[in-house]
């Protein structure tokens, strides 16, 4: 197998890793805070506009990893460096 | 498929090329200064206000409001800069309905840029509000074994903070771009919708979090009580 073929095929098969592992744990983290967050609300409504300000905050915090992951596949893939340097002709 | 409003280029001349990025972020600034200079220029204080002045008291005041929530400050001299940064972000991504329109923030010089500010008026807050040596003493605690960690996390937050928005903002340009191959006319609006509700609540991340890093540098450390929001991130 020449360069381009292994990069191509790891660059693709990494970035499907990537996303799909990468996404669990945000999934599960967002689940978690969100659950707790209802029930907090349900205890206290009085409380809902602090404890919906903080929960928004933390979603976006926990869901940046997952955008972190998003943002690596989509290096990998439409702005891959290796590839660039395999596909450009030698001395570019 | 382009990803990033970079690539698109208006005009070139020699090095110097005008591309999206740039000419929508002078849109964006034409914009929020040609409101608010209309606006303000004839002010009422009576009872008889027009309806945009109504709109930027309630805007003005709104973020006045969570400033105050957040830090337990009064928002006086921290208005300008956070609420600079919630408007301007907010409207990059509000323009979005309009065809054509690209969202500066869906590019990471932008992001980056606006991170650096961050970066550089978190100190410049702190030393004006405890002095330098106050400020450069909390680097150092608990102990001095923390300094690498607390350098670490002061430059690691603002790489966070700046890939945060620009990981928002493109990953619905990107999913708007797929699905309209996928499956057109439909899905492609709820996507677009669902990205302005991002864009909103992104600008508004960036604009707390940015208070919550000033308020963590001006407060937190003079024996009085953290701000309540005051978690570190990443």
């Amino acid at each position: 197998m020449d360069d381009i073929s292994i990069i191509g095929m790891a660059s693709i098969f990494t970035a499907g890793l990537t996303i799909a592992i990468g996404s669990i744990g945000p999934a599960f983290g967002e689940a978690r805070a969100v659950a707790q967050a209802l029930s907090a609300i349900a205890q206290q409504p009085d409380e809902s506009a602090t404890i919906t300000r903080t929960l928004f905050v933390g979603l976006a915090m926990i869901e940046s990893t997952a955008i972190y992951c998003f943002v690596v596949t989509m290096i990998l893939i439409f702005a891959n460096p290796f590839w660039d340097y395999v596909t450009k002709p030698a001395g570019g | 498929m382009t990803i990033s409003p970079d690539d698109v280029v208006f005009w070139q001349w020699g090095m110097i090329s005008l591309n999206a990025t740039i000419v929508y972020t002078w849109v964006v600034m034409a914009l929020l200064t040609l409101i608010s200079w209309l606006v303000t220029h004839r002010l009422s204080s009576g009872t008889d206000i027009s309806r945009w002045q109504n709109l930027l008291e309630v805007l003005v005041t709104g973020i006045g409001d969570q400033i105050r929530e957040v830090s337990h400050t009064e928002p006086g001299k921290y208005l300008p800069f956070v609420g600079t940064l919630f408007l301007f972000i907010a409207l990059a991504n509000l323009l979005n309905v309009i065809p054509g329109y690209l969202a500066p923030t869906g590019s990471l010089s932008t992001t980056t840029a606006l991170a650096i500010c961050v970066f550089v008026a978190v100190p410049i807050y702190g030393i004006a509000s405890q002095g330098p040596l106050n400020y450069l003493k909390h680097y150092i605690k608990p102990t001095v074994l923390m300094l690498p960690f607390n350098i670490i996390g002061e430059i690691s937050r603002t790489i966070a903070l700046a890939v945060r928005l620009y990981g928002n903002i493109m990953s619905g340009t990107v999913i708007v771009a797929i699905l309209l191959s996928l499956t057109p006319y439909f899905f492609p609006i709820v996507m677009q919708l669902l990205g302005l509700l991002t864009g909103m609540i992104q600008a508004y991340i960036f604009a707390i979090l940015a208070m919550v890093y000033i308020a963590s540098a001006t407060t937190a450390h003079d024996g009085g009580e953290p701000p309540e929001n005051s978690q570190e991130t990443q």
